[in-house]
Order: structure tokens, then C-alpha cells, then sequence
């Protein structure tokens, strides 16, 4: 009999549903394995790193909130997307400590193991991860990483909702009743970004020292 | 040079918080008014529920003017910057993210120095503290309080109109002259449960107030409960700043002009050293607002500097400066230090807001026996629901789990929801070597020195967080929190959406910058509005006192208006 670990590695991104409903979980599983379009998950053209680069962050992030028992993790909500977006964005004055920060990850590897990180076995990853927990770099990627799962999935990341679904956080609501807020109900998750309502501007978070297309008097 | 423009009635400074609401009995009284304000017109459709931009990323502060004068702080001789301003510039200010927790002061608040005095002896005020009985008690600012409550619209159930306590809401505050305009915000499982245990513990839960609707007011929506009401704005209207408020009324009676995108620099004086107009630049271009009276409404920091920035042959120190006190007798609140609980279930904060909580003032201001303490003052207990998933995913693992991987992973998917942070709201003192000035070094992009913060908390604020934490804790476990985690005291004062003084009111003009109408001793047709008028804190959010002030200080200048304006 095949494992539900292993059900949830071939799930891959539909393994969210095991997390939305544990009850039906092994029929959710099931069911997404036996879909071929979900067996993998294809990298969204890059957008600041290098595709080595990309490698390497897909592999951090992928041990830092690990796909296993407890659902799928940064990986299938697509962190590392998310990261590469933002460093051409609103991350962007980190993209020389994403350069230097991977690339001495990399070389970790290669001189423990003679391989480069994106290649190594998970728990040799963590070796590696290990050695350098205590830079600034890994707290950064850290971070972001939170960021890149648990985010609105507006920003390229917590994709189908993995990292809402994961923690149990209900969805973005513009209405919320009483009962919603009672402890020990089960709501059903609300799969909506907050852009999908049109009743919002997207706005962009920037940089820039102005919110942008607001001047001027209304009335 | 810059360029005169046509001279106008009054121009206001800042069109926030307090700037706004004063601007209201102004226009309403038919007198001209124009409003400069650093920031922008947002509406509802800005406001989105996304914790990235709002939260994460700061968006309701990455304004035009604040980030590049974000005040430095002198700390052992160093000087620290901050990276962002928690202040907002905007058609209604940071009272468009607040949390819109809108209490009046208790009693005590008003008379430290004269109840302490009665009750424990002189000596028990803190060494080195420049703290003073305000020029008036509650009874006085209690008409205002009332009137703003109901302009703008704050919810919450009233402890004590006219002298009647209902132990339905605070039995320490002051006597009202009638209820609120709106019930309380609605409780949550969990607000329930904190009040069923502070019951127990013999204590007087509440829910506090909010300037925002429990329901419909004055045709802008009930609240929502949508949980991103933390540093962002309301989509529904329900928030009550003065943008949805009494801006908008205040347009309506064709008197106020507002300007946006005005970064002012400078207040300038005649040569009989009253406020002639105001400096400020657009773009580059620089322009010159006469008028016959000047308020300046920024916020404490941007009050304070403007003021020291102003000078002239008649102020070589700074505007309304001869006496030396523009700057002094700063304080930030003691809000920090912390308690978080860890419980063991879910509680569903997922939703909410900070306003939607359960008080207790039983350890508030002197409302409890300080005989046998070494300390003054007290705080209020604040526990509220609100949640979100970037901030819970954030969670501390409490010692039983890693901080990455499998293991944490499984600790935050069972813990993510167990958590709750109360907020600590502590009085703050004036203190003799706590005061603002210019920093020496750093300037704005336009070259002018920013702000500086000197100032640390002090032994009474130590013994005082102790006290209430320990207070707190015990709140919790009555609850069956089942671990608990104290913030740590620092004694730095930061740069804080709760700053104090500056421009304090008083009727010495050797120690206070603005006498008890909130006019300047030095200048009589320069009104100062915001927190950096008040001497004390209290132990609450200081907004709906700067507004019932500001309100008052609006009134007195139309009743008087010959005799201020010249």
C-alpha cells in the first residue's frame, strides 16, 4: 500500500487539499495523483535571479517549510517565486544579498559535499542549512520565505492557497459574521485574494515615497 | 522666492486627527479656512485586505513626507535612525490605519501631582519629573469628549453618566453626561472567555471604546470585522477619521480649502512677533499662505520641530521658544513590555480587529492602593481578537520547536491560532533630561534638521511594566493559558504613534509652551493641536483626548475670533 507520504509527493500542489479537509484527505490525494498535470510543478519564468541562482533557492525554501506529513509547503506555495518577483521589486535593494547569500550557501555544499545544495539529499540540505542558521542571510531568506507562502497569493506566492490552508487562517473575508468568530467552528476556507474583489485598487506596495494616482482634490 | 498666496482666515497645519476635526466648528462658524497637508486623498477602494502590503511592507506610512523625516534618537551618545515613520500623511492622517481605541482620561490623569501628593506625600513623585496638574480637570474637557464622541461616532458602553456606575462598562472613569452614541463592539468567544476569568479574579471587564461603528451611524456602514483593520483602512467607511468624518462636513460649508502634496517648512512672524503665515514647498515650487491665525496640527515630533525651525529676530530659539520649553517635557507612552499567552486550543482570532476587546482598569491610573508600591500610576489590560496569517506563520516556537523545517512546520500548523499578545498601556511621565530638539547632523532632503528624540524611560516606568505584567500574566493563566512570555523593558523611547509634549498646555508660561485654551503663551494667534499639548498620558490611547482638545481649542478661537485674530 502506498504511503501518504508518498501520496502527497506525487499530489505535489493538489496535496493542499488534504490540509483544507483532513477527513477527505486520502480521496483528495488519490484523486490529484492520478492527475498527470499535477505531478510537477513547472518554474514560472524568472523574473531577477539567474536560473542557478533559482535552483538554489528552490531547494532552501523547499527544506525550510518541507513538504511531508503535514501538507505541502513552500515549495508547492511557490516561495521562491514569490522571492524572485519581489527582488525586482520591492525587494530589490536585496538582490546582491540574495547573490551572495546563495552563492555561499552553494559553496557550503560543494565543500562538505562536493555538490552543489539543489542536488544534495534533503537531509544533507539541512546539514548545510544548518552550518549557516545563524547569518543574516538565512534569517533574510527566512523570512521571505514565511512571506512567499503565507502571502496573498496577489504577490506570486502562497499558490492555491497551500500556506493559508496549512496554518488553518480562513480567508480573506470583506464580511465576517459572529459566528465566525466563535472558537471551535469550522469554516470553510474562502480561496479568494484580496485583489479578486473588485471592490479594492491594486495597489502596489513601492518604494517609491508616494501611494500614486491619488492627487488631487475629489470633490 | 516664494510665491504670496491669497490671504485666507485661518490655515491649519496638518489635516489629521486633530487638524481635522478642528477644522470643523472653524468652517461651521463661517470663518475661512485653509488646510495644508502633506499627504493624499485615499478612499475606501485603498484600503485592501492584504497583510503584505499594510502590514509587512508599510504601505499606509511609505508616504511623501514622513519617510524622509523620520526622527533620530540619542541614545548613550549614539544616534539611532529608524527605518520607517509610524505616522501616515494623509486627508485624515494615521487616523485612517489607527485602531481607533477613542478613551477619555480618568480623573487621576488630569491631577497627579496634586492626588499623589494628597493621597501619598510629595515624595512620592518620581525624582526629575517636570510633571504638572493640567490647567483643568476632567469636568472641563467632559463637554468636548461628549461632543466628539458624537460627531465622529465612537462605540462602547459607558461605566458612569452622571455619576451612576454600570458595571457593564469602566466603574473608574469619569462621570459622562450620557452614554455613548453607539453600543460597544461586539464580544468574540474569545474576549468572552478573558472576561468570564477576570471576573473571577474579582475584576471589572469592559469593552472598550472605538471611533468605530457598532452599527450604521450617520449613514456610513457597521463595522465588518474583517481583520485588517491593524494599519489599514476600512473598506466600508465603518473607521471613523476625519476623512469620512467631519472633513467632508467641514467641505461642505464651502469654507475650508484643502491642499495636499504641501510639505510646510516653516511658521513665519510679523514684526509685532505674531504668526503671519506658513512656508511651505509642492514639487519644488515654494509658496507663502497668509493668514491671520495659525494652528499647527502635524503630529508631536513634526509640532515641535516646525516650531524650532521657525526662526526669527523676535524667536532666535525657535517660534514661541523665549522661555526654552518648545521640545521639553516629551514623553512616549509606555506601551511596550509586553505578555503573550499560549493556550492550549484554538481561539479563532482570525478575525476582529484591535478595538474589539475586554478591558481592565483595575490597575489603571490610582485606582488602586499604591501604599505599599514604589511607584505612581497604573495600566490598562488590553486583550483583543486579530490575526493574520504572515504574522501568525511568524510565531514564536516557545522553546518546543526549531525554527525551520519539518518539526516547526508541525508546530505552527497545530499553534498558529493559540497565541494572544495583550496590549499594556502604562502612564508615562515628563522627565527634566527627556525632551526634543533639532538633530545636529541629519536633515531632510530639503536640508532642514529632522527631529531628535532624548529622552529613556525611567525607574517609576520599570516597576510600573513588573507590576502590570504581573497582572497580566495572572489574567491569562486564569484563562488557562498554559505558557506565557514577557516582552523585555527597554529603556529607549522610540519614535511612537503615542508621543507626548513638547508644546505642553499649562498656565506657567516658564514651563508650558500653550496656555489652557491650547493658544501660545508667546503667540497669541498660534494654536498648537495634538498630543503634544497634553502633560500626561493616562493609560490609554491618547487620540480622542487630542481631538476633544482640538475641538475646544477650534471653539475658543471662534468665540474670540476679534480678539485672537487681530
Amino acid at each position: 500500500m502506498i504511503s501518504r507520504r508518498e501520496l502527497l509527493k506525487r499530489a505535489g500542489i493538489a496535496g493542499a487539499a488534504v490540509v483544507v479537509a483532513p477527513a477527505a484527505a486520502s480521496e483528495a490525494a488519490e484523486a490529484a495523483a492520478q492527475t498527470p498535470a499535477a505531478a510537477a510543478i513547472a518554474r514560472e519564468p524568472l523574473e531577477a535571479l539567474t536560473a542557478a541562482e533559482a535552483d538554489i533557492l528552490e531547494a532552501v525554501c523547499a527544506r525550510l517549510i518541507p513538504t511531508d506529513d503535514s501538507g505541502p509547503g513552500a515549495k508547492e506555495a511557490r516561495a521562491a517565486h514569490y522571492i524572485d518577483r519581489a527582488l525586482a521589486g520591492f525587494l530589490a535593494p536585496s538582490r546582491q544579498a540574495y547573490a551572495a547569500g546563495l552563492a555561499a550557501i552553494d559553496k557550503a555544499a560543494m565543500d562538505a559535499r562536493g555538490v552543489p545544495f539543489a542536488k544534495l539529499a534533503a537531509a544533507d540540505q539541512d546539514a548545510v542549512l544548518h552550518s549557516v542558521e545563524a547569518t543574516p542571510f538565512f534569517a533574510l531568506v527566512r523570512t521571505h520565505t514565511i512571506q512567499g507562502t503565507f502571502c496573498d497569493p496577489f504577490y506570486g506566492g502562497n499558490a492555491n492557497f497551500v500556506g493559508w490552508d496549512l496554518i488553518g487562517y480562513p480567508g480573506v473575508r470583506t464580511i465576517v459574521t459572529p459566528n465566525e468568530q466563535r472558537m471551535g467552528v469550522t469554516l470553510k476556507p474562502n480561496h479568494k485574494s484580496a485583489y479578486e474583489y473588485a471592490m479594492f485598487t491594486k495597489a502596489s506596495a513601492s518604494r517609491e515615497p508616494s501611494h500614486g494616482g491619488h492627487d488631487g482634490d475629489p470633490t | 522666492m516664494a510665491t504670496r498666496l491669497k490671504d485666507t482666515e485661518v490655515v491649519v497645519i496638518g489635516l489629521g486627527a486633530a487638524g481635522g476635526v478642528a477644522a470643523l466648528p472653524i468652517a461651521q462658524a463661517g470663518i475661512d479656512i485653509v488646510a495644508l497637508e502633506a499627504g493624499t486623498w485615499l478612499s475606501k477602494r485603498d484600503f485592501a485586505p492584504d497583510e503584505l502590503r499594510n502590514n509587512v511592507r508599510d504601505w499606509p506610512q511609505a508616504v511623501q513626507k514622513a519617510q524622509h523625516e523620520i526622527p533620530t534618537q540619542r541614545v548613550l551618545g549614539a544616534t539611532l535612525r529608524s527605518p520607517s515613520h509610524p505616522m501616515m500623511n494623509a486627508v485624515g492622517g494615521t487616523a485612517l490605519h489607527y485602531w481607533a481605541q477613542s478613551w477619555r482620561l480618568n480623573p487621576w490623569d488630569f491631577k497627579v501631582v496634586s492626588e499623589t501628593t494628597k493621597r501619598y506625600g510629595a515624595s512620592r513623585i518620581p525624582k526629575g519629573s517636570t510633571v504638572e496638574d493640567w490647567p483643568f480637570g476632567l469636568d472641563e474637557l467632559e463637554p468636548y469628549y461628549d461632543r466628539v464622541e458624537h460627531e465622529i461616532g465612537v462605540s462602547g458602553q459607558a461605566g458612569n453618566v452622571r455619576g451612576a456606575l454600570d458595571r457593564r462598562g469602566n466603574i473608574f472613569e469619569g462621570a459622562r453626561s450620557r452614554a455613548y452614541p453607539m453600543p460597544p463592539l461586539r464580544g468574540t468567544d474569545f474576549t468572552d472567555m478573558m472576561a468570564s476569568a477576570a471576573t473571577a479574579l474579582g475584576w471589572h471587564p469592559f469593552p472598550g471604546p472605538a471611533a468605530i461603528n457598532s452599527r450604521t451611524y450617520d449613514g456610513r456602514s457597521a463595522c465588518m470585522y474583517h481583520g485588517f483593520c491593524n494599519k489599514g483602512g476600512c473598506h466600508v467607511d465603518a473607521k471613523n477619521s476625519p476623512l469620512v468624518t467631519t472633513i467632508p462636513k467641514a467641505q461642505k460649508t464651502g469654507r475650508l480649502q484643502v491642499v495636499t502634496r504641501a510639505h510646510v517648512t516653516t511658521i513665519d512672524v510679523d514684526r509685532n512677533g505674531r504668526a503671519s503665515g506658513v512656508n511651505y514647498v509642492t514639487d519644488g515650487v515654494e509658496y507663502f499662505q497668509p493668514a491671520k491665525v495659525v494652528l499647527l496640527a502635524t503630529y508631536t515630533y513634526e509640532n515641535a520641530r516646525t516650531l524650532l525651525l521657525s526662526k526669527s529676530p523676535a524667536f532666535p530659539k525657535g517660534l514661541s521658544n523665549n522661555h526654552g520649553q518648545v521640545g521639553r517635557h516629551y514623553f512616549s507612552h509606555n506601551q511596550g513590555v509586553g505578555v503573550t499567552a499560549l493556550f492550549p486550543k484554538n481561539l479563532n482570532n482570525w478575525y476582529g480587529l484591535p478595538a474589539q476587546g475586554m478591558a481592565i482598569d483595575d490597575w489603571a491610573d490610582d485606582n488602586f492602593d499604591h501604599s505599599g508600591l514604589d511607584f505612581i500610576g497604573g495600566g490598562n489590560l488590553w486583550v483583543y481578537s486579530d490575526r493574520r496569517p504572515i504574522a501568525a506563520a511568524s510565531m514564536d516556537t516557545w522553546k518546543k520547536a526549531p525554527s525551520w523545517g519539518s518539526a516547526w512546520k508541525a508546530f505552527v500548523r497545530e499553534h498558529a491560532d493559540r497565541t494572544n499578545t495583550a496590549y499594556l498601556q502604562k502612564t508615562t511621565l515628563p522627565y527634566e533630561d527627556n525632551y526634543l530638539d533639532l538633530d545636529p547632523s541629519v536633515t531632510d532632503p530639503l536640508g532642514n534638521a529632522v527631529c531628535r528624540i532624548n529622552a529613556t524611560y525611567k525607574d517609576n516606568d520599570f516597576k510600573l511594566a513588573t507590576f502590570i505584567q504581573d497582572k497580566m500574566e495572572q489574567w491569562y493563566r486564569a484563562a488557562g493559558a498554559i505558557e506565557i512570555q514577557r516582552g523585555p523593558f527597554i529603556p529607549v523611547m522610540g519614535v511612537t504613534t503615542h508621543a507626548y509634549g513638547g508644546t505642553r498646555m499649562g498656565d506657567n508660561r516658564e514651563t508650558n509652551v500653550v496656555n489652557r485654551w491650547g493658544f501660545a503663551h508667546e503667540v497669541p494667534n498660534l494654536g498648537i493641536l495634538g498630543a503634544s499639548v497634553m502633560g500626561t498620558s493616562g493609560a490609554r490611547n491618547p487620540t480622542l483626548t487630542a481631538q476633544a482638545l482640538a475641538w475646544r481649542t477650534a471653539e475658543h478661537l471662534v468665540k474670540n475670533w476679534k480678539s485672537i485674530a487681530g
